[in-house]
């Protein structure tokens, strides 16, 4: 395998190009916010339609209560987990072959969980009252059932979401205060001078950083771990077949990595070819990122068959009708897409050559997200459509375009958080670059980082 | 004695702990170690050990924030269950412990990191008015010895930082 990083590479020369991509990238970035607004404005011509016309225009119903923007919500949710697998997990496993990758996963986290916030929105049928979702007593003193994994839920994705941002805020600091210091004017100096909060790189600010972003990543690990288990407990709590399993939680988990791995494959390449970071995200990088992603796939197979078996061989009969009904049933295309796009198709990964063959990675890492946003609908909608209550069943239901609408428009209003945010702050991280070409540049000479230090 | 500053830049990282080294043993009279500040493009604690052992106390933030931010959580949720007589229980546990414990634990971590935050800010002393005798270059690829010390002083700096390399040595009057 070649080198992660050339070592040779001034560190002049890193600013230089981080800093050229707030300013200059391919057409292509334009051509991609573009379409994001078109998605955007799809959405919420949908959203205002459905508004005003009421949540029937979406096609849901008695029995299918929840839908696609319940199923969407959960991917989002389950995306925003790649962030902290690469800053986090990696960051204290020492893998520095994260760095010139994570902050732009970091960012992925962050808007995940806004465009994921959007569908507990979406789906009220009164958005007015959308502040019921806050814990606060009525006038007659009673509270929200803090029992209820829907009051979790709220709680974990605001625990979540404040604390990235603040995970992905601390560890720019640094890179703030070289763009404060390399760009000379306008709103840009501005802004980077305010949030650089006088930077100076002193051995006090270094020691301070240092601990605060390992404690934060030390609490961001069991953060993430419990909001989605939260997020599978909405469901596993519940009595409904299909949904009451033992493995949920880590199955939830298992999954949350593996979409997030795959949209980091997804994100690297377009970046890479959009802001020209062939230096930074480089082959062998993608490569490991590549291994990780399928060792997480198999992992969420090995999890898959385990609810499957644990269902076939266990002794509620609902469960197991409701399992064959997914096999078998109208959602049955769907169910084995799920089964092939998850399972099947990520043993291309396990080939050398596709590992670093980015226009066949672009299209693999995108069918491996179709398969677990189907993941994420095959939870939902064949155990509300075969409950355990044969006058409920509705075969039948499909969402209305409007449903579809607001779910592709998600797609946009994403991408446009993240291209904007590529676009203003750094997506590589220009200080530990450095510290990588440093210390891999020292390895190479087999010195110590300062003499006398062995 | 007025204190003046002076700024050595380096681009040598050696070079800069030799000369941190140098300053230390020198024990120049009106120059105190505490008076030294390393400013490094990158986090490098190898060359900080050189200053001698500095605490850090942004550990002790996140202890009390978590502490509190859990004990903040289980109070509210378990004094809004205990509220009973408007939320009849009907036998069950008035403050259920199990499922109070998840949002314990989410408020423990909330304000775990929310003070943690804090204290990296009151610990690093940020936000700052960046210093009169700060180069860019520090930020790029340099590494920056900033020391204060009285004037008879200043001759033994730029010696040493001539001594071990300083690429250049910028000057100003201590207030």
């Amino acid at each position: 395998m070649g080198k992660d990083i050339r070592e040779d590479i001034a560190w002049a020369q890193i600013n230089k190009d981080v800093l050229k991509s707030l300013e200059s990238p391919r057409k292509l970035y334009w051509v991609i916010l573009f379409i994001a607004l078109a998605m955007i404005g799809v959405a919420v011509g949908c959203e205002i339609y459905q508004y005003t016309s009421g949540m029937g225009v979406s096609n849901k119903n008695n029995s299918h209560v929840w839908g696609l923007y319940i199923a969407t919500f959960i991917f989002w949710i389950g995306m925003s987990h790649s962030g902290t697998l690469l800053s986090a997990i990696l960051h204290l496993m020492h893998a520095d072959w994260r760095k010139p990758i994570y902050r732009f996963a970091e960012a992925m986290t962050t808007f995940s969980l806004m465009t994921a916030g959007l569908f507990v929105l979406v789906h009220l049928g009164r958005l007015w009252q959308v502040y019921y979702v806050m814990p606060y007593p009525n006038e007659r003193w009673v509270w929200p059932n803090f029992q209820s994994p829907l009051v979790w839920d709220m709680f974990a994705i605001a625990t979540y979401l404040s604390s990235s941002v603040l995970f992905l805020y601390v560890g720019m600091i640094p890179d703030l205060a070289i763009c404060r210091d390399n760009i000379h004017s306008g709103w840009r100096k501005k802004l980077y001078t305010v949030m650089s909060l006088g930077w100076e790189g002193t051995d006090r600010q270094w020691r301070n950083f240092r601990i605060t972003y390992l404690t934060i990543a030390c609490f961001l690990i069991p953060l993430a771990v419990s909001v989605h288990s939260i997020v599978a407990s909405d469901f596993a709590m519940s009595n409904m077949p299909g949904w009451h399993v033992t493995s949920f939680p880590p199955y939830f988990v298992a999954g949350a990595l593996y979409s997030g791995c795959a949209a980091i494959i997804t994100l690297f390449i377009i970046l890479r070819y959009v802001f020209r970071f062939e230096e930074y995200m480089t082959l062998p990088i993608m490569k490991k990122l590549v291994r990780l992603t399928f060792a997480i796939a198999m992992v969420w197979t090995y999890l898959n068959l385990i609810e499957f078996a644990s269902v076939w061989y266990g002794h509620d009969q609902t469960a197991k009708d409701q399992l064959i009904f997914k096999a078998t049933g109208p959602y049955a295309p769907f169910f084995w897409a799920m089964i092939f796009f998850g399972s099947i198709l990520p043993l291309m990964l396990a080939f050398k050559r596709i590992q670093t063959h980015l226009p066949i990675l672009l299209v693999v890492s995108i069918l491996l997200n179709v398969g677990m946003w189907l993941e994420r609908w095959m939870i939902i909608a064949p155990s509300f459509a075969h409950g355990h209550y044969p006058w409920t069943w509705d075969h039948d239901q499909w969402p209305s375009l409007v449903q579809w609408g607001i779910v592709f428009g998600s797609f946009g209003w994403f991408t446009l958080l993240f291209m904007v945010f590529c676009k203003v702050f750094p997506s590589v991280s220009m200080y530990e670059v450095k510290e990588m070409v440093y210390h891999r540049s020292l390895a190479l000479k087999h010195k110590p980082a300062v003499k006398g230090d062995y | 004695m007025s204190k003046r500053h002076l700024l050595a830049l380096f681009n040598d990282f050696d070079e800069a702990v030799a000369a941190i080294a140098e300053l230390r043993a020198a024990n120049i009279k009106g120059f105190d170690m505490d008076d030294l500040i390393l400013k490094s493009p990158i986090e490098h604690p190898e060359v900080e050990k050189v200053l001698g052992d500095k605490p850090v106390h942004v550990q002790w933030f996140t202890l009390i924030g978590a502490c509190m931010g859990g004990l903040l959580a289980f109070f509210l949720i378990s004094g809004a269950q205990a509220n009973f007589f408007s939320q009849i229980k009907g036998g069950k546990p008035i403050v259920p412990l199990p499922p109070d414990f998840v949002l314990t634990y989410e408020m423990f971590i909330l304000g775990g990191v929310f003070i943690t935050v804090l204290g990296f800010l009151i610990c690093a002393g940020l936000p700052a008015k960046r210093s009169s005798l700060y180069s860019t270059k520090v930020s790029e690829d340099q590494i920056g010895i900033l020391v204060k010390g009285d004037e008879s002083a200043l001759a033994a700096f730029k010696t040493i930082f001539t001594k071990h390399k300083a690429l250049e040595i910028q000057e100003e009057a201590g207030k």
